[in-house]
């Protein structure tokens, strides 16, 4: 149910952790895009991905701001998860609400002003994605890191679904990544996504890169990185596949 | 001059997200006062002070904290006017959750933190039921799912309230809370609270330290919630 107008995300620069401005003064997201984040830990990914949640108006550390269409957002579309254009998959993993599966996904949906009844499909869509079933009656704090993402992705795909989606290391988790990104990806959206995977980087258009708290270069992916994109999923199916062997208890038998 | 009462459960970031909110009324221009009140113990006028606003402490000691806020807002506000300041920031050591600091004409703003869970919105009672404004704190500890469950839940509790998500530790929220501050009433004379204090006073509010039932008077209530009078 994405909104069916035009939507750009736009980024002005701020400073990094020393207070010299973003080498990168300006970048402009358009729908459709699939835009990543890269650079070593404590570079700034997060907070850059922060920046966007909250509609930054230069009253965060980095002092950048974002704008939708070319305008700050109004108040109610920074707050109102009703009106909001942002879904978000954190690296935060585990609940703390004490709550069933099935009661938690349906408040949200209600905060959302989704029906209840969706609660069902992002369980169904939650066990495409883990090795280990969520059920209905599962309660939240029991569930395992990679229960925890996998639903939180349905959830995303499904409940939030939003114009724009942040995505912080998904490969983390122990869920099918790829699969998790096109699902969250959707069609005509603007996904922004924080990762360490070579495959996911590559995946994307275009990757922003982070240094001292600062957007320094944006690297367009090139047709050369597109061809290791191809070889790196083919790599990964097989990683995927001897995962499941292994998992299952079973002896690996054959070379790639 | 406006009056913020700012309440909140223990350790929910109050002190942290006042000092942000301060700050940003002192940029716009404004001046600020603060009075924290406090049980036994404060230093967060140190935190204050550093911020270059007048700040006072009070200390409850052995009274209902709440209850001492609440009779002493006529001498906070004369102290706020003898600092030349236009906004009183008052933060409350509010613990029982049977009352509500708030008196009818301030900005009512009910701290709370969000990895206590979405159940505590329906715990806090009047704190939060009879605030303007709810103030979400350490957000960025759960998903953005959780966050969203959590503010649902607030909204049940008190449909009316302005939500307002903040962080304690980068300042997020503080424009959008001192905004609010600004636009708040006018203190009056005469002012009432919003809220009932709690019914009466039990026979270990006035000392008894026996424990068994048999010794205490007044209206007492079963655990199983029947009420009976024992007394005169």
């Amino acid at each position: 149910m994405t909104t069916d107008r035009a939507c750009t995300l736009t980024i002005i620069g701020g400073f990094d952790k020393d207070g010299n401005p973003d080498l990168v003064e300006r970048l402009e997201m358009h729908r459709g895009e699939v835009i990543g984040i890269v650079g070593p830990t404590g570079s700034g990914k997060s907070s850059l991905i922060a920046d966007i949640e909250q509609f930054a108006l230069g009253d965060t550390p980095s002092g950048r701001k974002i704008l939708i269409d070319g305008c700050e957002p109004r108040a109610e579309i920074r707050s109102d998860p009703r009106k909001k254009l942002i879904a978000q998959l954190s690296q935060n993993m585990h609940f703390l609400a004490d709550m069933s599966v099935d009661e938690f996904l349906r408040m949200h949906a209600k905060s959302r002003g989704r029906s209840p009844e969706v609660a069902e499909r992002v369980i169904e869509l939650a066990n495409t994605l883990t090795g280990e079933p969520v059920r209905h009656d599962h309660h939240l704090t029991i569930l395992s890191g990679g229960q925890s993402r996998a639903l939180m992705t349905a959830d995303i795909a499904v409940i939030s679904d939003s114009p724009i989606v942040l995505i912080d290391e998904i490969e983390n988790a122990g869920i099918k990544k790829k699969e998790a990104l096109e699902l969250l990806a959707g069609e005509g959206k603007i996904v922004v996504v924080v990762t360490h995977d070579p495959m996911l980087a590559l995946m994307t258009s275009r990757r922003v890169v982070m240094k001292n708290g600062g957007m320094v270069r944006v690297i367009e992916t090139s047709a050369e990185e597109q061809k290791v994109c191809e070889d790196l999923a083919k790599v990964d199916d097989w990683l995927m596949d001897l995962r499941e062997t292994i998992r299952r208890g079973e002896v690996v038998e054959a070379a790639i | 001059m406006k009056l913020a009462v700012l309440a909140g459960t223990p350790g929910s970031g109050k002190t942290s997200v006042l000092i942000h909110a301060a700050r940003s009324l002192k940029r716009d221009g404004l001046r600020p006062a603060v009075v924290k009140i406090d049980c036994l113990w404060t230093e967060d006028d140190k935190r204050f002070q550093r911020l270059g606003v007048p700040v006072a402490v009070g200390l409850a000691k052995d009274m209902c904290p709440d209850h001492y806020s609440i009779y002493n807002v006529d001498e906070m506000l004369d102290w706020a006017q003898s600092q030349k300041a236009d906004h009183l920031l008052n933060e409350t050591a509010g613990l029982c959750l049977r009352c509500a600091p708030y008196p009818d004409k301030c900005l009512a703003v009910c701290v709370i933190d969000v990895t206590t869970g979405p159940n505590a919105p329906l715990k806090v009672g009047p704190l939060l039921t009879t605030a303007d404004v709810a103030v979400i704190t350490k957000g960025d500890m759960v998903s953005q799912a959780e966050r969203e469950v959590f503010r649902e839940r607030i909204l049940e509790a008190n449909p009316g309230c302005r939500i307002v998500e903040a962080n304690g530790l980068t300042g997020k929220g503080a424009a959008e809370l001192a905004e609010l501050i600004r636009g708040g009433p006018e203190v009056g004379d005469d002012m009432l609270l919003r809220h009932n204090p709690p019914l009466a006073i039990c026979t270990l509010c006035t000392g008894e330290l026996r424990v068994s039932k048999e010794h205490h008077r007044g209206v007492l209530r079963h655990l199983d919630g029947f009420m009976e009078y024992f007394g005169e």
